[in-house]
């Protein structure tokens, strides 16, 4: 088994990437796409305003193609009109495009965001791998890419046809130009990742992989090729998020992803069905984070009263790790967010919530619709996204896929969600954009809009921000991220608050070590900044780290494949055993089967089982004496001759019943006969007289 | 190993379906259902039978519900809150969800309405189901370590599974009822090609085949119809579940298409709360409904509001489900009682009616008649009655195309009744040569299973028996042997690839036996390989050469010269004579298998022992070696090589 990791990800919205060595099948886990690059470019309402200032703007080129001011602190040079103006680009892995697609055999997608780069790779002519997923993963996978399409379609009616080839941003001269915080973005902080870069894919593009999913539901067991029994199991991330556990026959791996014990939406963390594996790929990076989240101190975001990081109070974890602590620290969260919410809108502002985690959404929508009841505010809650219907009713109908809170609930006679009622009392306007005149009419401030996208660079959201981020009682919530002020800098100056919480995505550090004891795996893949971690407490398994474009080298799971024998066969074999050397040997016939990831040895068809001859195989040395012994029973007459050189030869004359010569060495018996009878009586006592098998 | 199958319900009859199986010591108890036609103690499955103490949750691995139909489900309440089973339970989510409101249904049937004693408390079925694992398709659930379940999609009614179990290498199938194919909600059972000792199936239809469904549909539709036409009211008594949505949803869909403004009314409480489910669940339907539900749910119905008392005697058509189904008592009975006397209205009795029940009355009622409603009251019966008996039950061709599919080891029938279960024992056995078995209530069937002995396999023996093994068998029509210009164009070559694994097991006390190929075992035992081989310089006769070599006298060199020839003409000889077996002449000899052949032009071989010394001057001698396995081919060429006359020209 051979581990290349192609990309550690960061965080929910770009899950890690591997490429996974099986029993000669090459694995990709997850095809996930950077969108956080996106902020990179500038809005629309940026680059229309400085179209109309042209001059402004033309004066600033000038300016920072002064290469000594390129140079400068980043933070001087970074203002919006540095951001790249041009139809944004969508930036993939880019180790990935360094293996021939023709060779992947297997895709297994993770979580929803872990799809969002696969159409690059199916509408390749050379792409031939059987993709599994989980069916909800995939609807919501789905979702998204049709949301991000369409939102880029709208950019696209601006930007007008793609030029073709290369944009004008990516020419090296106009690179050079860019302020390094971009520059590190676009070009990683190795300057090789602009290959990685892609256009949008089309809708057709975006079809044609779904067409080649395979969906499955939780633990279900998928059968690659007769010799790979894939399962997903739950990991508790999002709706259809899981884990995977691939069996072959050399041994089960483990691939655990980004996994929440206690998740408030979507199916817990199933980690019994991970215990006793073989090889486990730790592939949670939240722990990573964990241990270096003091170094990374992020400068606090412009303009937020609320910038107190609710996920501070994370870090007081109690031992019981394994009890729905986690479940109740993501509650208590909420119901933080649902008072901050409740504050702003009796305060006259708006809210608005561009939270692209289809779990947490669903969760704030159905709290804080109900935090709004309990205190009698009546203001709309609308919800703009193209797929905003769909996504709705889709969560609606997947009992299977939620948390056993929503099942009980479900069980219980009440709907799962609560939004239908809520649009249907006309507190919830779902609108697929927010040009549509039946959105327009029904608007009304102060209002709670969620809405795509995160990066704050496409969709409905920057129309709103604009709207609002002069306005100091208007709230923005957004997910903590590295690069916020790179995410706001279009808005600048900004009076809005922002609430920046973060949502758990994974096992923390403290849960980790407990969990790898409970699951009992022989050997484990860590990532680098986790080893020194995990290998401090002396654990049972084997340990080996690995970081990104490296590939890691698995030591043999085992010498042996696990072979199952059927009892036919067994008992044929228990017939005929010879003991050899102190070890009971026997012979096996019989026809090899592949089947769920199984070697099997069967009997279907006696005939030919028996129309094959096997050699015979002869061990040690010819005892002579008891072979002339032997013949000597048979009634042969025998003469031996032994030349004692250092070759060792022993001939045996044979006159009766006809003539033959038997020549005897350590490593060779030669008889010489010319008549068949004879023949058979001398190989009957050559067989007597000799282990034989 | 074995599966044994105990049989406490549903054994040579419909009813009360509760089979336990024990499977390589994990018992199984597949549905716990009660029997609607008796109310004593033969109701429920003889619980007894599988622990005299009551220790259940010892005595049973689990509890696996196929679906929320009573004869499937009605007696769990009992067994666990009453009889105090408190193991896991299992159900797909539809059930969970689905079998509480059946439940509640018909507890209140027997005791509000027949006066009956309380089997079971409202709370008592609450708790139950609070104990129930859900399940979803093909999820492979993990019972204990040993132990793995999955269901699989069963078409009968909403949330319907068959069950697959497997305990070491013993697998098994329960199928519950199922249907073969497609209706109007939902879609037809489907399973995977399992490697299965036993299926366990239903045979409600053992000896029918159906017809299409859709022919009474569309009576069914075009007796509604003809009724609210003429100002008719139409009462369908029915439980909140299953058959009302069905029939909902073919009315609500007539009633589109035909432009239909007749108000279709639902009896309030469950039934709006059993189309609530029904919306959610909506995935558990066919795929034509799962695939129109992304523009609207099929169970969100256009044309049906909910219907107050007080609409009873309101004038004008419409159409009425009402709660409880068989006209038991309750809402239905009410709206009876007031509809029934008047010609214009109808009844439609949607499936089976239990016997003493009004429902069952009016099967067999022609009307006008007078039907006793109960001791006090008769009603004078003349409205329309249609009987409508779909039931979404596989026929028999649907069970032996499952049998045919599956191909298990073995076949017990339950659900059914005995002759006909009989007949298509006979059948199963007769067409498809499986053993087949249909057990008495009570009564149990033990089945061997298979067993797989674990062993651990090295990679060149797993190479070497998956490699390839190419044999090209030369078929020459006999026919033809006198054409021997055409010999070559008119043989064909055969191609065969019969893989045969062969290869040394080594077994070691407290190892897993180990399987290594022949050509490893040397090592692994440490020790030498002796070879041993055995040999014969055959003289073969060449009439025509002295007379060859005459011409050159005291020369060597033809027999090198001849070599190649002498052996290629060895070689057609031989080929002519051994068909059966692959030839290889590489030009310096032949080789059969182990058996090879070359000329020895040696003056003294040590293998030429002269048995025939007679042997003339006219002889080329050939070496020959074989191995020992190969002895009998060998004496056969021999024998053959001995008898011919090489011909040089």
């Amino acid at each position: 088994m051979k581990l290349t990791c192609l990309s550690e990800g960061r965080g929910y919205y770009f899950p890690p990437c591997h490429i996974v060595n099986i029993c000669g099948f090459r694995v990709l886990l997850d095809c996930p796409l950077d969108l956080s690059a996106l902020a990179v470019f500038s809005p629309l309402p940026i680059v229309i305003s400085s179209l109309l200032d042209e001059k402004a703007s033309i004066h600033s080129g000038q300016s920072s193609s002064n290469s000594e001011s390129v140079r400068q602190e980043v933070s001087e040079l970074l203002d919006s009109k540095k951001l790249i103006q041009a139809e944004p680009w969508y930036k993939t892995v880019k180790s990935l495009q360094l293996w021939s697609i023709y060779s992947i055999d297997v895709v297994l997608i993770s979580s929803p965001m872990g799809m969002l780069g696969l159409p690059f790779l199916t509408r390749l002519k050379d792409f031939r791998a059987k993709i599994y997923a989980t069916e909800a993963a995939s609807r919501l996978g789905k979702l998204m890419m049709e949301d991000l399409i369409s939102m880029h379609m709208e950019l696209r009616q601006f930007y007008g046809p793609e030029e073709s080839g290369c944009p004008q941003w990516m020419t090296w001269e106009k690179l050079e130009l860019l302020p390094r915080a971009l520059k590190d973005i676009v070009l990683g902080s190795d300057r090789t990742e602009l290959g990685g870069w892609m256009s949008i894919y089309s809708a057709a593009d975006m079809k044609g992989c779904m067409e080649k999913v395979q969906f499955l539901k939780y633990a279900e067991e998928a059968c690659y090729n007769g010799s790979l029994t894939i399962k997903a199991l739950s990991s508790g991330l999002e709706i259809g998020a899981c884990n995977w556990n691939i069996l072959s026959p050399k041994g089960n791996i483990i691939y655990l992803s980004g996994s929440v014990f206690a998740s408030a939406t979507a199916t817990s963390f199933d980690y019994k069905a991970l215990e006793d594996s073989d090889v486990l790929l730790y592939s949670d990076f939240a722990a990573c984070n964990d241990v270096d989240g003091e170094k990374n101190d992020f400068p606090p975001a412009t303009g937020s009263s609320y910038s107190s990081n609710i996920g501070s109070c994370w870090e007081t974890i109690p031992e019981s790790w394994l009890d729905s602590d986690e479940y109740s620290e993501e509650m208590e969260k909420v119901s933080f967010i649902c008072s901050c919410v409740l504050d702003t809108i009796s305060d006259g502002g708006s809210v608005l919530i561009p939270i692209g985690r289809p779990g947490v959404m669903l969760q704030l929508l159905e709290n804080i619709s109900l935090s709004l009841e309990s205190s009698n505010l009546k203001v709309p809650i609308y919800f703009v996204s193209s797929v905003a219907e769909e996504l709705l009713a889709f969560s609606n109908i997947i009992p299977e896929w939620l948390s056993s809170q929503l099942q009980e609930r479900f069980c219980s006679g009440q709907p799962l969600f609560t939004h239908i009622q809520l649009s249907n009392e006309k507190k919830l306007f779902v609108s697929p954009a927010i040009h549509s005149s039946k959105f327009l009419t029904s608007w009304q401030e102060p209002c709670i809009v969620f809405c795509p996208h995160w990066s704050l660079r496409l969709g409905p959201v920057f129309h709103l921000l604009q709207r609002w981020c002069a306005d100091p009682n208007s709230l923005l919530i957004i997910e903590e991220r590295a690069d916020i002020k790179l995410a706001l800098l279009p808005f600048e100056p900004m009076s809005m608050k922002v609430l920046q919480c973060s949502f758990i995505s994974g096992i923390k550090l403290k849960k980790a070590i407990p969990l790898l004891k409970i699951l009992q795996p022989k050997h484990v893949l860590v990532p680098e900044s986790l080893r020194p971690h995990i290998s401090c407490w002396n654990p049972k398994f084997s340990v080996q780290s690995f970081s990104e474009n490296e590939t890691v080298v698995v030591p043999k799971l085992k010498a042996f494949a696990d072979m199952d024998i059927a009892m036919d066969v067994a008992s044929e074999l228990l017939i005929d055993t010879k003991m050899i050397e102190g070890k009971n040997i026997a012979r096996l016939k019989g026809e090899l089967l592949i089947e769920q990831g199984k070697y099997r040895c069967v009997v279907r068809n006696k005939q030919v089982l028996s129309s094959q001859v096997r050699p015979l195989l002869f061990v040690g040395r010819v005892d002579l004496d008891s072979l002339l012994m032997a013949l000597k029973k048979m009634g042969m007459k025998v003469a031996a001759q032994s030349s004692g050189g250092s070759e060792h030869v022993s001939l045996i004359f044979i006159s009766e019943p006809s003539e033959a010569l038997i020549e005897v060495t350590s490593t060779q018996t030669t008889i010489s006969v010319g008549d068949e009878t004879t023949a058979s009586l001398i190989s009957e006592a050559v067989r007597s007289t000799s282990v034989c098998f | 190993m074995t599966i044994d199958c105990l049989v406490l319900g549903a054994g040579q009859e419909v009813g009360k379906s509760c089979v336990v199986v024990t499977i390589n010591g994990k018992r199984i108890m597949f549905d716990c259902g009660m029997h609607m036609g008796h109310s004593d103690h033969q109701r429920y499955p003889d619980f007894s039978l599988i622990s005299e103490s009551g220790d259940f949750d010892n005595a049973l691995s689990c509890i696996i519900i196929t679906h929320f139909h009573l004869d499937h489900i009605g007696a769990l309440p009992y067994f666990t809150e009453v009889c105090g089973y408190n193991g896991p339970i299992y159900m797909t989510y539809p059930t969970k969800a689905l079998a509480p409101l059946m439940l509640e249904d018909y507890r209140r049937v027997l005791v509000d309405r027949r006066g009956e004693k309380e089997q079971f408390s409202s709370e008592n079925i609450a708790d139950c189901m609070k104990k129930v694992t859900a399940v979803d398709l093909k999820q492979t659930m993990l019972v204990d370590r040993d132990l793995q379940i999955r269901a699989y999609y069963a078409g009968h009614v909403l949330g319907a599974a068959m069950f697959y179990a497997k305990v070491g290498d013993a697998a098994m199938v329960y199928t519950g009822d199922y249907n073969m194919t497609a209706d109007r909600h939902l879609g037809a059972a489907q399973i995977d090609r399992l490697q299965l000792d036993l299926v366990i199936t239903e045979s409600t239809y053992a000896t029918t085949i159906r017809d299409s469904k859709y022919v009474r549909e569309r009576e069914f539709l075009e007796a509604i119809h003809k009724c609210v036409d003429s100002g008719g009211k139409v009462l369908i008594p029915a439980f909140a579940l299953g058959r009302a949505q069905e029939l909902c949803m073919l009315l609500d869909d007539y009633w589109e298409r035909m432009n239909l403004k007749v108000p279709i009314y639902f009896s309030a409480g469950l039934t709006i709360q059993a189309n609530m489910y029904y919306k959610v669940l909506i995935n558990w339907a066919s795929q034509k409904v799962k695939n129109l539900s992304a523009t609207r749910n099929a169970f969100d119905f256009k044309n049906v509001h909910s219907f107050e008392r007080s609409m009873i005697n309101a004038p004008g058509p419409c159409v009425l489900f009402a709660t409880p189904g068989m006209l038991s008592g309750g809402f239905s009975l009410e709206v009876f009682k007031q509809w029934a006397p008047c010609e214009q209205n109808l009844i439609v009795l949607p499936g089976y009616c239990l016997a003493e029940t009004v429902g069952h009355k009016l099967m067999r009622a022609k009307p006008p008649a007078r039907i006793d409603v109960d001791k006090s009251t008769q009603i004078d019966v003349r409205c329309q009655i249609h009987q409508l008996s779909f039931s979404p039950h596989t026929d028999s061709k649907g069970i032996m195309d499952l049998i045919r599919f599956l191909s298990p080891k073995n076949v017990i029938l339950v659900h059914g009744e005995k002759p006909k279960m009989a007949s298509l024992k006979e059948r199963i056995e007769s067409d498809l040569r499986i053993p087949c078995y249909y057990p008495a209530n009570n009564e149990s069937q033990r089945i061997e299973t298979t067993h797989y002995i674990k062993a651990e396999a090295s990679k060149s023996f797993l190479q070497s028996s998956l490699s390839p093994n190419f044999k090209f068998l030369k078929t020459i029509s006999r026919a033809d042997t006198g054409f021997v210009l055409n010999e070559r164009a008119e043989s064909c070559v055969q191609v065969c690839d019969d893989r045969v694994a062969e290869g040394a097991v080594i077994m070691q006390k407290d190892q897993h036996p180990k399987i290594v190929h022949q050509n490893e075992l040397m090592d692994i035992l440490e020790a030498e390989n002796h070879k041993v081989q055995v040999a014969y310089c055959c003289p073969v006769c060449v009439p025509d050469e002295p007379k060859n070599v005459a011409l050159s006298p005291g020369e060597d060199m033809h027999p090198v010269l001849d070599k190649c020839s002498l052996l290629h003409l060895l070689y057609t000889k031989l080929s002519n004579g051994f068909q059966d077996v692959t030839i290889l002449n590489d030009g310096d000899r032949l080789q059969i298998q182990s058996f090879t052949v070359s000329p020895c032009l040696k003056e003294k071989c040590p293998h030429r022992i002269h048995v025939n010394p007679d042997s003339t001057s006219e002889a080329v001698n050939f070496c020959c070696t074989w191995s020992m396995e190969d002895e009998k081919l060998a004496w056969r060429v021999i024998s053959s090589m001995k008898n011919l006359e090489l011909k040089t020209r």
